[in-house]
């Protein structure tokens, strides 16, 4: 009788329950979350963009399942919330548009935490998935020998109506994020970009970070490279081509909730373009 | 004038005196069934690209039925880049509309180049159309005439440029 399941089957086990479900996590499925604007770069007064989230194997193509639509967050260049319109959930992506009323950079994320519980009873494996409320009440915490984990995810893009500026930028200082060196919307083919990888808002080494170019399903290889955060969180790189990116890294570790410890799996993507210089 | 003003500024160690540039630029006649006017930026460069003096730019300054021209600006990449997205275009005096195909001259006043290696850049962006930039090489030494002179491929003819002082 199977008495303890291992982590790596547990990550196995919320792979599979997430790409069956609308909550892939990023690399451990090979579904890819993304988000991604109709432009990145604007000029004029005002403008309006529209923008796509989905969780798809071919970047950027929306054809597997929508990203969720209740926690999109708007960052105006002031710092403050920006507002949603027009928000609509279909089969394959969750679309809404953005106005931009203020001239500055804009951060565009989606956020969110999955609590997933496993332990057994009678002999069988048993797994729940909910808030950790959720899992409280239906009286999951209280099972012998539970095991929980905590998936917590941050989607995101960015983009500039005019110049650039920084305030959209600061770190959240939750979970895992990426803190520009290189603006967002100031990389360009064959310059290095610089970010900074964080983890509850302290530089994280070592971590494994992907970046795929979009427009993979034309590519005989997909053109991606696995990086390593360095010892200050640092990563560097210099896109040779043109096109839209998705960059990619997830943390694995502990944590404790309401004094609940847990397994925990940080998920960070950012969607961005490369710019001929 | 602020473009031209901060120009001045950066240059006045080695500015004794002012600068006429000449330049002409031709824009292609295009045989296709949907033609907008070019968007065109025009600035002077170091061989870095780092700017050293703004010179025009051409845009469709009055709102059409597709909207407002500034949303256009960034279609001029390289300039939008380097210039555009931090200049205040209503009050700069350096831009101005859209012009139609064929030979154009204009004539500005700047401060005294410093003897170096320049580029002149010309950029234009064109609405269901291409995008083309070309940097016309160019070296100041002394007191001399320069003059220059680029060809485009698509979106630019011939580009020529002279200094005088």
């Amino acid at each position: 009788m199977k008495k303890q399941t291992s982590f790596s089957s547990l990550l196995r086990v919320l792979a599979l329950a997430a790409s069956a479900s609308i909550c892939a996590i990023g690399a451990a499925s090979a579904h890819r979350m993304w988000i991604t604007p109709s432009a990145f770069t604007l000029s004029g007064e005002e403008q309006w963009i529209t923008v796509d989230g989905a969780i798809s194997n071919d970047l950027f193509f929306a054809n597997h399942v929508p990203l969720t639509s209740d926690a999109l967050i708007v960052t105006r260049p002031d710092g403050q919330s920006g507002e949603i319109e027009n928000a609509a959930t279909g089969r394959f992506r969750t679309v809404f548009d953005v106005q931009l009323n203020q001239q500055g950079t804009y951060r565009i994320a989606e956020t969110g935490a999955l609590f997933f519980a496993e332990w057994q009873e009678n002999g069988e494996t048993q797994r729940r998935r909910g808030s950790l409320e959720q899992l409280r009440s239906g009286g999951v915490l209280a099972h012998d020998g539970v095991r929980l984990m905590r998936s917590a995810r941050r989607v995101e893009t960015y983009v500039t109506l005019g110049a650039p500026n920084e305030t959209a930028l600061r770190p959240t200082g939750q979970g895992l994020e990426l803190r520009p060196l290189t603006h967002p919307n100031d990389i360009f083919a064959g310059e290095p970009a610089r970010f900074v990888l964080l983890q509850n808002g302290e530089p994280a080494a070592g971590l494994q970070v992907e970046i795929v170019k979009g427009d993979d399903r034309y590519a005989e290889a997909v053109q991606s490279q696995t990086l390593t955060s360095a010892a200050d969180g640092s990563i560097s790189f210099t896109p040779q081509q043109v096109g839209r990116y998705w960059l990619a890294s997830q943390a694995e570790g502990v944590a404790e909730m309401d004094g609940v410890p847990m397994r925990q799996l940080l998920t960070y993507t950012l969607t961005f373009e490369v710019v001929q210089p | 004038m602020r473009a031209l003003v901060i120009a001045a500024g950066v240059l006045a160690a080695g500015a004794a005196s002012a600068d006429e540039l000449r330049v002409e630029i031709e824009l292609p006649r295009m045989s296709v069934a949907e033609y907008h006017r070019p968007y065109v930026a025009l600035w002077i460069a170091r061989p870095d690209q780092s700017v050293v003096s703004h010179l025009d730019v051409w845009y469709q300054q009055e709102d059409g039925p597709e909207g407002a021209g500034e949303t256009w600006l960034v279609d001029i990449r390289q300039w939008w880049r380097r210039i555009g997205r931090t200049l205040e275009l209503d009050t700069d005096g350096v831009s101005r509309p859209t012009r139609p195909p064929g030979q154009h001259t204009m004539s500005y006043q700047l401060p005294a180049l410093p003897p170096g290696d320049y580029l002149l850049n010309v950029e234009a962006a064109r609405e269901v159309g291409g995008r083309e930039l070309i940097g016309v090489p160019f070296r100041v030494s002394s007191n001399r005439v320069v003059e220059a002179s680029a060809q485009g491929e698509n979106e630019l003819g011939a580009i020529n440029m002279r200094i005088s002082r």
